[in-house]
């Protein structure tokens, strides 16, 4: 398989970037900066990142409400236009296919931000069920850059009216461009979507501020981890339910039951008859320990799995995210590292507290 | 009178005498990029040429260290307990890992010399 680049991929080449695929791109890891520093530059002025790899579905017609409210559980009819939401679209069973953002950009119009990772299968899913609506589903092609931490807005005031903007909203400040108050690091930042052909010369502007600094996915993952927020394709899978996942919060009360949405009788049925794994936070006791690493009880029987295991720069230890047995959640709970036991102290994420715009 | 060889895993070993000092090349630690932990081997403990079983952390990633030669570990570099940045700042000085007496010095002919190495990541 060809590895695919964005439109950015020879500005990190220039930038001195390590280079590295990861869903189908040859993406920036880190720069010379490196992880460490580029993880607390996010968390005290502003990073950019290159999340072109990104996915942008429109759906658009007199159908796209009810669309929208078939392939993800939420409210989309009563979803405010500007307004962006944090979902998921399920499958028959209730695990997760992608999580997703949707913004409502008008009346008859959402957009869809998913997971590079699920597009193929996203788009065949959305496509499928868009054949019983009157509603047209457009991949976009576009440049997408997120900017992050607390400096963002005031670096980003220079080019958009970013000020009246709260956490969680999207708006189109001209014809192809879409900017957003959302982002995967748990501080305040905005996620900015272009054509292709401008994405060089914007990104060019803002890494020129001197607050910004370019951010690889090494410290992407441990930003997003230490704000415990989960990555699909190691917290998240068509095997996980939004219940054992402890994203119930996503899906309003009076859906849970009864909900019209492909995945709703499953997960109508997961609730009542209550989840038999949990995700939890665990801190490891002195070194890290990785996603796919065995978690046990004190007499070494398997509890459990890590799904997301790294160290954390701003929380100076390492942390982890991990699917536990429900029964054995509130016990002692070991991580087996080759034949030995480190002790895990369980936690509730995030780690780092969140710093939103609310 | 010591000398330097390299292995393409990235090691380094300087020996002086029967007794070898192993550390990560500085290539090894750009490529690997900011290390938070390194798991060292115990005193006494015996390795085999190719041997795992010692580990360095990056934020991101575990990657494992192989043992470039057979012998006994004789002394760890204690200081990598409390700051794996050390071996960021000095991959091929201050951040050895570990020193071993040889159990077979004949096993170094089949390594590289600095000019060989550098050919190999270049």
């Amino acid at each position: 398989m060809n590895v695919k680049k964005t439109p950015l991929h020879e500005m990190h080449v220039t930038a001195g970037a390590k280079m590295g695929e990861f869903a189908g791109y040859d993406m920036p890891l880190f720069y010379p900066l490196g992880v460490m520093k580029e993880h607390v530059h996010t968390r005290v002025q502003a990073g950019l990142f290159d999340i072109s790899h990104m996915v942008h579905v429109l759906i658009a017609g007199p159908g796209a409400a009810d669309l929208i409210a078939r392939i993800c559980p939420y409210d989309a009819a009563g979803q405010s236009v500007g307004q962006a939401r944090y979902t998921f679209m399920l499958t028959p069973d209730a695990g997760i296919i992608d999580d997703l953002i949707v913004t409502r950009l008008g009346d008859e119009r959402y957009l869809i931000v998913a997971n590079a990772g699920c597009a193929a299968k996203d788009v065949t899913h959305i496509s499928a069920a868009s054949e019983s609506f009157d509603a047209k589903v457009l991949l976009l092609p576009r440049g997408f850059l997120a900017l992050q931490g607390p400096a963002a807005a005031a670096v980003l005031a220079d080019h958009f009216d970013v000020a009246k903007m709260t956490f969680m909203s999207g708006i189109e400040p001209q014809d192809s461009w879409f900017v957003s108050r959302t982002g995967y690091t748990g501080e305040d930042g905005f996620e900015i979507a272009m054509p292709v052909p401008d994405c060089v010369e914007f990104a060019g502007k803002l890494v020129a501020d001197e607050r910004v600094e370019w951010i690889g996915l090494g410290a992407r993952d441990s930003l997003r981890l230490e704000a415990g927020l989960p990555l699909y394709g190691q917290d998240l899978s068509e095997d996980i339910t939004p219940h054992e996942a402890g994203l119930l919060w996503a899906i309003p009360k009076e859906l849970r039951a009864g909900g019209g949405f492909i995945g709703a009788e499953a997960l109508e049925k997961c609730i009542q008859d209550g989840r038999k794994r949990m995700r939890v936070g665990l801190l490891p006791n002195g070194r890290p320990v990785r996603g796919g690493t065995e978690l046990q009880d004190a007499d070494g029987h398997k509890i459990g799995l890590v799904t997301s295991g790294g160290y954390g720069p701003t929380l100076e230890a390492p942390m982890a995210l991990a699917l536990v047995d429900v029964e054995a959640a509130d016990g002692p709970i070991f991580a087996d590292l080759r034949g030995k036991q480190i002790p895990m102290n369980r936690t509730k994420p995030p780690f780092v507290p969140h710093n939103y715009k609310r | 009178m010591s000398k330097t060889y390299f292995t393409d895993e990235h090691e380094w070993l300087t020996v002086d005498g029967d007794v070898a000092t192993v550390g990560i090349t500085n290539h090894a630690q750009e490529q690997l990029g900011d290390l938070v932990f390194v798991e060292l081997p115990e005193v006494g403990t015996k390795l085999e040429k190719g041997d795992d079983g010692i580990v360095v952390e990056s934020v991101k990633a575990a990657s494992d260290v192989y043992a470039p030669a057979s012998g006994e570990v004789l002394e760890v570099n204690e200081a990598l307990a409390g700051d794996a940045s050390i071996v960021n700042a000095g991959a091929e000085s201050d951040g050895w890992l570990y020193k071993m007496k040889l159990s077979d010095p004949s096993e170094l002919e089949a390594l590289m010399d600095a000019d060989g190495y550098k050919k190999l990541i270049d």
